[in-house]
């Protein structure tokens, strides 16, 4: 089977060529480094993203503060996880690092926050 | 009045990392000012990560980028004043500025470091059809408004043009549970990165439009729906090919303008092209002292990009400030096939320095080839180019001269 990827690991963004069988990766082309490659394979077992979102601070300088995931989880589940992050509240002071939840759905990924935000 | 040896206008990705700079090089008077509360620039709503691979090989989130500077620059007691407009630029260096708590400040300056960044393109600047309902924003406001202030925008979304703030905005609004009903460009290519068309709609199942635009924008109060139309090769809608789309939000990207106001009133010329300043290969500016590195002098894809011109441009700033003047780059460097645009616009040809520039449309395996009187002097293959992405190459002075305006070619 050929198909065609564009590679999201950075932002050269290569437009990959690979052929497969099954899971298995035979040829990529069109990969500018080997992470190309690893990116095809995880694509064609377990597709997986990381996300970006934010949730509500109180007593802060700003009504929501910015989190992301620590690692890439299943495509599938990004809703799921994006319920369970909807659900939390913070308190002000945040601090980038902070983890939010730790392990989200077992996901082996934490929830942290990337921005830091002052008690007003 | 109030001297200072440099004066940066603007807190963002290029004033921070041209400040940091510039301490690093022995100049200690510097102060920043910025328009916002905090600093950080835009990166401070831009929550999703994907910067700084490039600079800390890692995976960021603009407000982690941005803090790992903030607080680098708080630590070397740089000076900044937040919260405060500029007003004026005069082309001998008087800033004049005013904030709530300092009030009226009139600033002389040795050097003025230009790096204000840039601002959306606006409905009013594509004159469409249509009422004038609530539901309409550009890609950034409504990034602000999720992500800044908790405000949702709209439930049943359309957005025209495919830059990538609105393809990261189309991901960002589905997440928080809108539908996205399209993505509408103009042109017959994506003006967004490949991989953001990737990873923002093809994941959400969000289709994208080429050679469409929105010809009517109806609803009373709020917007109700949008007509899209499909478009000929010189972006007129082709009549017959209209559909109505129920929707009570449309999000516009589709382009970004260095913010240049001050720039002007400084004595500043820019280029028609980038809308930036003219500059030569230190950063500089045709008014002596006034330098000008970021979004404000052309517009990046990256943040990572910025800083490292942001630094380039305090190298020579430093420079100035300890000479008094920078060599003269009287060689001019133009534009040629399927360029866009180049920078810098002038050069020495007796210094290294770093040529960036966009082609005009899509291109396959083509070379990039800069000559000087017809003489070559550089040549790099690519199996492709898209104006999506800007093409950075470093020049070597040595293989220069110094009597001879330059030509980029893409071939």
């Amino acid at each position: 089977m050929k198909r065609t990827f564009t590679c999201i690991v950075c932002p050269n963004g290569c437009e990959i060529e690979a052929e497969y069988e099954g899971t298995e990766v035979l040829t990529v082309t069109g990969n500018l480094c080997p992470k190309g490659r690893t990116y095809v394979t995880q694509e064609l077992v377990d597709p997986r993203r990381t996300i970006a979102t934010s949730v509500r601070v109180t007593g802060g300088t700003l009504p929501l503060v910015s989190v992301r995931l620590t690692n890439a989880i299943p495509k599938d589940r990004i809703f799921d996880v994006m319920r369970e992050i909807n659900g939390r509240t913070l308190t002000a002071p945040t601090h980038i690092g902070d983890i939010v939840i730790k392990n989200i759905l077992g996901l082996d990924s934490d929830v942290i926050v990337t921005k830091n935000i002052q008690k007003v | 009045m109030t001297h200072k040896q440099a004066i940066i206008v603007g807190g963002g990705p290029a004033g921070l990392a041209a400040a940091l700079r510039l301490k690093e090089k022995g100049v200690n008077d510097i102060l920043i000012l910025e328009r916002e509360k905090l600093l950080g620039g835009i990166l401070r709503q831009c929550i999703h990560d994907g910067f700084g691979l490039t600079r800390f090989g890692e995976s960021l989130s603009g407000p982690e980028y941005a803090q790992r500077f903030i607080d680098r620059v708080l630590d070397a007691g740089i000076e900044c004043i937040t919260d405060c407009t500029v007003l004026d630029i005069t082309p001998d260096k008087v800033v004049t500025a005013a904030s709530r708590e300092h009030g009226l400040m009139q600033l002389q300056a040795d050097v003025v470091l230009l790096t204000m960044g840039c601002r959306e393109r606006t409905r009013g600047a594509l004159a469409t059809p249509g009422t004038r309902p609530a539901g309409v924003y550009t890609a950034g406001v409504a990034q602000n408004y999720i992500n800044l202030q908790n405000i949702m925008v709209g439930r049943e979304v359309v957005i025209l043009g495919s830059g990538d703030i609105g393809l990261i905005m189309a991901r960002r609004m589905t997440l928080e549970g809108a539908h996205v009903k399209g993505v509408y460009e103009v042109q017959p290519y994506p003006s967004g990165l490949p991989r953001n068309i990737e990873q923002c709609l093809n994941d959400y199942h969000i289709p994208l439009h080429l050679s469409h635009t929105v010809v009517d924008i109806r609803g009373r109060e709020r917007l109700t729906s949008v007509v899209v139309a499909q478009c000929d090769e010189r972006f007129r809608p082709i009549p017959g090919t209209e559909e109505e789309i129920p929707c009570d939000t449309l999000i516009l990207s589709v382009g970004l303008i260095p913010e240049n106001e001050l720039s002007l009133a400084a004595g500043v010329e820019l280029d028609a092209r980038t809308r930036g300043a003219f500059v030569d290969e230190h950063c500089q500016t045709m008014v002596p002292g006034i330098f000008a590195a970021g979004n404000v002098l052309h517009v990046h894809d990256l943040v990572d990009f910025v800083s490292l011109e942001a630094e380039a441009l305090a190298d020579s700033a430093a420079e100035y400030l300890l000479q008094g003047s920078l060599p003269a780059c009287p060689l001019e460097v133009k534009a040629g096939n399927n360029v866009g645009h180049v920078i810098p616009q002038r050069i020495s040809g007796t210094r290294d320095f770093t040529l960036s520039l966009r082609v005009r449309q899509p291109l396959v395996n083509v070379s990039v080839v800069v000559r000087q009187n017809g003489r070559e002097v550089l040549r790099k293959k690519m199996r492709k180019a898209l104006p999506a992405e800007m093409i950075q190459l470093p020049v070597k002075a040595a293989k220069l001269t110094d009597d001879a305006d330059m030509e980029v070619c893409v071939e």
